[in-house]
């Protein structure tokens, strides 16, 4: 992607006397993971599109720990989340929005507890105000007449109830939704989470992720949408394994509203 | 002599009583053998959980079939209660059909009780046939061969039985009060038991008052053996269910507990001004807390009161997404085995005067595999899925812990990524100062 992208930092609205809107947490796959990158940059495309006074850590923002104490790892985590925290309160952070569920989990749940208390959003709820308040109008037609299911990240459904924000945005792209089987509250996890992202799967006779995307391919769906760089990465895995690669993609909601607008 | 039966009666119902008052004291001091946690807070939504999910079995349904066919076990039982409640009070008063002078009123509670009877046993007969003959595959996995297969089959005999007593005495009955038979008066309707009647055409009044007797002293007492077999069987939800869905989550299922021993010690080692050679404060205890848990004393009270009362019905395990991909993680399994151990936790106490011994066994390893623990998604599938809102992931993470911050012993591959994180904030090895480079990639 060549299109210049609007980003300034906390430390530079610092600099200017100024406080952001909201504060993104790109979160570690945002920052690092050749996928998640450009989930990150689709997002940030649409903030600035909409004129979203938005702030990123940068190098001051670090893992949430979110991973460590899925592990069973509390003290790396309650570390990573203090350290945090004093950067967040430092900078007397009100609102985070943030395109991995279990940031959004972690930071909306467990930080509270620990001295950490903001308003936090996933970003498919962010973009649903967007659209609803007119400050994002969708045009043209990309994918309409396109078949669209929607996987829920356990993280984002099952854990807080998030089901109808990303599908509110999806339904704006004029796309047919069409669901799963099993979707919201009984959706079935992608196979990446509780640290499993990170290992490999213990004997079995199937991959998770191999399960899920049969699920997602009994709807003949033209994409896959999601809302979770780990869902993503499982999700493509999936697809591949499936030998589906040339005629199902799998696409972030934000990337979906990205290339709508 | 006259009062024979009635001294019989009070006898049988004082034991029956007694030995259920014996288990459910033990019940509550294994399950007091878990740690305090608080569960004050939020008691209207407590109140809530429990009024819909147990008494309104509102998840029960998210399967209709069997939900439905539940329901009417469920509500054949509690309502069926009322008429055991005038065969207690006619067993010690010496009395028959207490309660037939309510006339009107009494005819339609017999009627209906007869109609429940009924589709309980129908319900009966689909459990068991999607038990032993459809062999549904929650019900045949591994965990589940041996006694909770029997425990099973077991609960739904002991149901089938008891209500074609109930049929029967009430077939006797009739065919009495329709013979004019002294102390049977004529009272009830019997609208099932009624088909029943004919079998009994012919036979003399003793011959009858024999049948009716006897089907009502094994209904009686087939009820109190019952209320004593819960202890011993998956069957104690039918008590457990209400204060499990009172004390069950309350917050979001994504939101895990913060280990509070570990935020002492996390905070003292970011305070600069924190002494690390300072004397523990007044009252610490000398002995630093366990992270994590091993065994069932490591758990809390909850988590020990969600094992007794899982009922094994798989519902966790058929939703779990290592299970269905052949791992050896199964949700249920993780219950039967903390109620398992719990109970052998209790049984070196009773052999030695009320104080455990360690016996060289704990729930992680003797009993749950490191494997099961580790193939786990953190998902939640398991937690949405029961009935009767018990928490098998709590249980998962708190044996992570204690493998990660006691043992050291998490796998490879995760011990690489906690590293990462403690080295650079990210659990890839990339540096922190290249947390901003997808801007202008």
């Amino acid at each position: 992607m060549s299109e210049q992208l609007t980003v300034k930092t906390m430390q530079q609205f610092m600099a200017e006397g100024k406080q952001p809107e909201i504060l993104f947490w790109v979160g570690s796959a945002g920052s690092y993971d050749d996928r998640a990158k450009k989930i990150s940059r689709a997002f940030v495309k649409l903030l600035n599109k909409a004129k979203v006074d938005f702030a990123v850590l940068g190098p001051e923002e670090s893992s949430t720990g979110d991973v460590a104490k899925r592990a069973g790892n509390e003290f790396l985590f309650q570390m990573q989340a203090m350290m945090n925290i004093e950067v967040l309160n430092g900078y007397e952070i009100k609102r985070i929005v943030t395109c991995d569920p279990h940031s959004f989990n972690t930071l909306k749940n467990e930080y509270p507890g620990l001295g950490g208390k903001y308003d936090v959003v996933h970003h498919t709820q962010f973009l649903k105000e967007l659209l609803d308040s007119g400050r994002l109008t969708i045009e043209g037609n990309t994918y309409k007449g396109k078949r669209i299911t929607f996987h829920d990240p356990c993280y984002l459904g099952r854990a807080n109830s998030v089901f109808e924000a990303p599908r509110e945005v999806l339904s704006k792209t004029n796309a047919d939704l069409v669901e799963m089987k099993r979707h919201k509250s009984r959706a079935l996890c992608c196979g990446a989470g509780g640290a499993q992202m990170f290992k490999e799967p213990e004997k079995g006779d199937m991959d998770i992720n191999v399960l899920r995307t049969k699920d997602a391919l009994e709807t003949q769906p033209n994409i896959i949408a999601t809302g979770c760089p780990y869902c993503n990465t499982m999700m493509t895995d999936g697809i591949k394994a499936h030998e589906k690669e040339d005629s199902v993609s799998v696409l972030d909601v934000a990337e979906l509203l990205a290339n709508s607008i | 002599m006259e009062y024979l039966p009635n001294i019989l009666f009070l006898i049988a119902l004082i034991v029956g009583i007694g030995f259920f008052t014996r288990n459910v004291k033990k019940l509550s001091r294994n399950i007091k053998l878990g740690k305090d946690v608080d569960v004050s807070d939020n008691k209207s939504q407590r109140w809530q959980n429990m009024l819909r999910i147990a008494l309104g079995q509102t998840k029960m349904v998210v399967r209709p079939v069997a939900g439905l066919m539940h329901i009417i076990v469920y509500v054949g039982f509690i309502i069926i209660n009322i008429e055991v409640l005038e065969i207690i009070l006619d067993g010690i008063l010496g009395t028959h059909r207490l309660f037939s002078s309510l006339g009107g009123l009494y005819d339609f509670l017999i009627g209906s009780f007869e109609v429940l009877a009924l589709l309980v046993i129908v319900a009966v007969v689909v459990f068991w046939i999607r038990r032993n003959i459809i062999r549904l595959k929650r019900f045949i996995k591994p965990e589940m061969n041996g006694w909770p297969k029997k425990d099973g089959n077991m609960i739904l005999y002991i149901e089938f039985v008891l209500m074609l007593l109930f049929l029967t005495m009430n077939a006797a009955d009739f065919q009495l009060q329709q013979l004019g038979a002294e102390h049977y008066t004529k009272a009830g309707a019997f609208p099932i038991s009624q088909f029943i009647v004919p079998l009994l055409d012919g036979l003399p009044v003793s011959t009858l008052m024999v049948i009716e007797r006897t089907a009502w002293w094994l209904h009686i007492l087939g009820i109190l053996a019952f209320l004593n077999y819960l202890y011993y069987s998956k069957h104690l939800h039918i008590l457990l269910a209400f204060p499990n869905t009172y004390y069950g989550r309350v917050k979001p299922q994504g939101e895990f507990n913060n280990l509070e021993s570990v935020t002492n010690e996390v905070k003292l080692m970011m305070d600069p001004s924190a002494d690390p050679f300072a004397a523990p404060p007044e009252g610490a205890s000398a002995v630093p807390e366990k992270f994590g848990a091993s065994d069932v004393m490591d758990l809390s009270w909850v988590q020990l009161l969600n094992a007794y009362t899982c009922t094994e019905c798989g519902r966790c395990t058929s939703e779990c997404p290592a299970n269905q991909t052949g791992k050896k993680l199964s949700p249920r399994k993780i219950m039967m085995d903390t109620r398992d151990r719990l109970e052998e936790v209790g049984k070196v106490m009773d052999a030695n005067k009320g104080e455990f011994v360690p016996d060289g066994k704990q729930l992680l390893g003797d009993y749950i595999s490191h494997e099961e623990i580790w193939a786990c998604t953190t998902c939640n599938a398991c937690v949405q899925a029961c009935p009767v809102s018990i928490d098998p992931l709590s249980i998962i993470v708190e044996m992570r812990r204690y493998l990660v911050m006691e043992q050291s012993a998490a796998p490879t591959e995760l011990n690489n990524m906690m590293s990462n994180i403690e080295n650079n904030g990210a659990p890839w090895p990339y540096n922190q100062m290249d947390r901003l480079n997808w801007v202008n990639e």
